[in-house]
């Protein structure tokens, strides 16, 4: 019992690699609601993060959370294009299905 | 031993609403779900010495990012129930692309060794905080990336906006430059009116 107390890096690895594999099942899971396929990828991004500031943490270097710092500024950048582009397309469709992003299909 | 249980309850919850993020029927309790994740993903940080990093997390993806999906999933008057209909149908694909990959992780860190000893960040000098740390190399060896990070703030901020923006047909708006511009001359005529006659 008091072992398995004993957190290590794999305890963080595995769960980073849990959080990640939910995030991608989620995108297949919400094949069509375009707003929870953005949100696994937030929860994949947050997933790298974890990991990023894991490694620093081991290795005692403030690199992995400087890096952490940049992509939670990409993943900010990257929520406000994404939600931009939904309501965009929202107004045009007045739907946020995938399916019907067909529109550049030759 | 206090720490093993902290992790273990942040853990647990981190991956719970992970999982209802992803499964929950109404987008509004994802939303809500995902700040719960992230709330736990702060602690997790907290945990492992990096304190700026779990703020920042607190304040860029609760304050920022999971308001603006509550905006987004409350502007949009879409039936979300008929979203999910036929969703069922990709959940094999998923588990398979999900178990690949997780069972890769698994072999990839069961490849690898690691020591017990789990030191916390920046132990070379005990007198700096994470935070002074952090700023000491973030605006010294990294200030480029910096920048550039505006940069990409920067694009993202004009790209949503232009992207969101539209004119409107028949919205009364202000026309500064016409508004400035006007002289008394050309809107004002003065007539002389003799009695009796009228203009």
């Amino acid at each position: 019992m008091i072992g398995l107390l004993e957190i290590g890096m794999a305890h963080y690895l595995t769960l980073a690699g849990v959080l990640f594999t939910v995030g991608l099942f989620g995108v297949f899971l919400n094949r069509k609601n375009l707003i929870v396929i953005l949100m696994s990828i937030e929860l994949m991004l947050l997933s790298v993060n974890i990991n990023f500031v894991v490694f620093s943490s081991y290795l005692n270097d403030l690199t992995g959370q400087v890096f952490s710092m940049f992509i939670l500024t990409v993943a900010a950048a990257e929520v406000a294009i994404g939600l931009a582009i939904l309501v965009a397309f929202f107004r045009n469709k007045n739907s946020i299905e995938i399916e019907e992003v067909s529109s550049m299909k030759g | 031993m206090l720490y093993g249980i902290a992790f273990y309850l942040f853990a647990m919850v981190l991956v719970g609403s992970a999982i209802a993020v992803i499964t929950a029927k109404n987008p509004v309790h994802s939303v809500l779900f995902l700040i719960l994740a992230f709330f736990n993903a702060a602690g997790l940080m907290v945990l492992l010495g990096a304190e700026f990093i779990a703020m920042l997390l607190v304040i860029v993806y609760v304050g920022a990012v999971a308001v603006l999906f509550l905006f987004v999933v409350m502007m949009m008057d879409v039936s979300f129930a008929d979203l999910r209909s036929g969703a069922m149908k990709y959940v094999p694909i998923g588990v398979v692309v999900g178990g690949v990959l997780l069972f890769e992780l698994v072999i990839i860190y069961s490849g690898w060794k690691f020591s017990d000893a789990m030191e916390l960040a920046n132990p070379n000098d005990i007198s700096l905080t994470n935070t002074e740390a952090l700023g000491h190399i973030l605006y010294t060896k990294y200030f480029f990336i910096f920048q550039m990070s505006g940069l990409v703030l920067l694009v993202a901020m004009i790209g949503a906006i232009v992207l969101t923006l539209r004119k409107r047909s028949g919205v009364k708006r202000q026309k500064i430059y016409e508004q400035v511009n006007r002289k008394a001359s050309d809107v004002i005529e003065i007539h002389k009116v003799t009695p009796g006659t009228g203009v």
